[in-house]
């Protein structure tokens, strides 16, 4: 199993969502982010005083799912969320050793 | 007395009693959310303070009998003597003169405010601005328009360009000497928490501008009327050039902009409106709105930390108008002739206000800002900076939930 961080552009968060859901991806936990990345965030000018503002808004989407699933996964959130331009984000994956249930306390797959 | 008189020069008092609240606003908005309520409490407890200040003593020492040309006396010392009967202008009623010049004395301490936001205690501020009325204003008021030596010259300042703009100019430069920059100057964005309640400000400035410039004839006449009218084309002038210029320099037109040309305007056409005609009213506003664009630049190059641009809007537009109305003053608008009508030594004399005004000014408020600091302390420390000085200071915090 892995586990998925998509750090998106808040926008494209309905889309991805959509192909998620598409894939039979269950669950997801969404969280409002800032961050930057190479480029940097973008600049803003007060009274000719330009300041560099480096942490922008993002969306970073937390999926669990089986291995055979990532690959499905990267394609098409990258085609549902990609606009070509910088800072459309980063997929981030992450080996996850098991997953609980709570309500129900089944373990592994069963639990996704 | 004159009726028509007496209630326009009642609600341009009122005009420029809501400048303050306007200032406050405008003021409040480029100031971290963390220094809101302080920012506004610069400006908001003026109203109080500096009415106190002006009903005991300033009002006094400003128009009362000429001592050496240098300060007015001491007989309207707690109002005595200021009634219903008219003076010193000639039809409205002497306490209505009196209420209006306060509301004059209420707004220029608060402008020197925008340059020591966000660092110092309010404690301070008050004495400062206290003594500032009594030793700065007041004198600069007499000189300009109490009869005082600056009129006897013959200087021109129809609304206040020498007595509120430089002066308060003046001791902003002198406050960001003796304060020094605010922690992390430089080094971290400094970012205004909310540019709508600036550009709210900066249109009550304007609308309370009317009754600033209008209301400084003094009566319901033509001076009023065309007074009023350079005022709005000024303010508009500065406001498109300021604009304009930064566009090409930045690379886009910004809200900001927009406020801060229109109040250059404002401040560039205050010593000039009524006496100028609306097309040179149009040219003042123009060229005030590229200079001031280049006075906020200088703080970049000087290196002080003039926190919303006292300098170099007032500083900068106050000058630009003070020069201009030796320029375009006309005769014909109420005036005497200045350069462009065949008078060269007017725009001389309107020099040596000027300097004289930025000397005095400057030097007096920065003995004024030493003295303070050495007994009570001028600046916060370093945490109360950190936590703002809403907590710090007044124990209270703008925005919750």
């Amino acid at each position: 199993m892995k586990k998925l961080e998509i750090i998106i552009r808040p926008f494209k968060l309905d889309e991805v969502k959509l192909a998620l859901t598409d894939l039979d991806i269950k669950g997801m936990t969404v969280t409002e982010v800032k961050g930057f990345g190479r480029q940097r965030g973008h600049k803003e000018v007060y009274r000719g005083a330009e300041y560099q503002v480096d942490f922008m808004p993002k969306v970073k989407i937390e999926v669990v799912v089986e291995d055979a699933l990532v690959k499905p996964v990267l394609d098409s959130v990258s085609k549902a969320a990609r606009t070509g331009k910088v800072g459309d984000g980063k997929i981030f994956i992450l080996p996850v050793d098991d997953v609980y249930r709570i309500r129900t306390g089944e373990m592994g797959s069963e639990a996704i | 007395m004159n009726a028509a008189d007496t209630a326009f020069i009642l609600v341009c008092a009122a005009l420029v009693m809501f400048m303050t609240p306007g200032l406050a606003l405008f003021y409040g908005g480029l100031v971290r959310s963390k220094n809101v309520l302080s920012t506004i409490m610069h400006s908001f407890m003026l109203l109080g303070v500096a009415t106190l200040v002006w009903v005991v003593a300033g009002y006094s020492l400003s128009f009362g009998t000429d001592h050496g040309s240098l300060i007015g006396g001491l007989e309207y010392l707690f109002l005595d003597g200021v009634g219903v009967e008219p003076g010193p202008a000639p039809t409205i009623p002497h306490a209505l003169f009196m209420i209006f010049q306060c509301m004059f004395a209420v707004i220029t301490p608060a402008l020197i405010s925008g340059a020591f936001a966000e660092r110092i205690k309010f404690s301070a501020m008050v004495v400062f601005s206290i003594f500032w009325i009594l030793l700065v204003y007041a004198p600069m008021c007499h000189w300009v328009w109490g009869g005082g030596w600056m009129a006897q010259l013959g200087a021109l300042d129809f609304a206040g360009g020498a007595v509120v703009h430089m002066s308060s100019a003046a001791a902003a430069l002198a406050a960001t000497q003796v304060l020094g920059r605010r922690r992390g100057y430089g080094k971290m964005a400094f970012v205004p928490h909310n540019l709508p309640m600036t550009v709210l400000g900066a249109g009550i400035l304007w609308f309370g501008w009317f009754g600033f410039n209008a209301g400084s004839a003094l009566a319901a006449n033509g001076s009023a009327v065309m007074a009023f009218v350079t005022t709005h084309i000024a303010a508009a002038s500065a406001a498109v050039s300021w604009v304009v210029v930064e566009w090409f320099h930045s690379g886009k037109p910004t809200t900001l902009g927009a406020a801060s040309g229109a109040v250059a305007g404002l401040v560039a056409i205050t010593p000039a409106a009524g006496f100028v005609s609306p097309m040179a009213a149009c040219v003042i506003g123009l060229i005030g709105g590229v200079i001031c664009f280049g006075g906020i630049l200088l703080k970049n190059i000087f290196k002080y930390d003039d926190a919303l641009d006292v300098v170099g809007i007032h500083g900068v537009g106050g000058t630009w108008g003070a020069l201009a109305t030796g320029i375009w003053a006309s005769e014909a608008y109420g005036g005497v002739n200045g350069l462009l009508h065949g008078a060269p030594g007017q725009l001389w004399i309107q020099f040596v206000s000027v300097v004289a005004t930025w000397l005095f000014c400057y030097l007096v408020s920065l003995f004024l800002f030493k003295g303070i600091d050495l007994v009570i302390g001028l600046r916060v420390d370093s945490e109360a900076e950190q936590a703002g000085l809403d907590v710090s200071e007044h124990n209270e915090t703008a925005y919750t939930g």
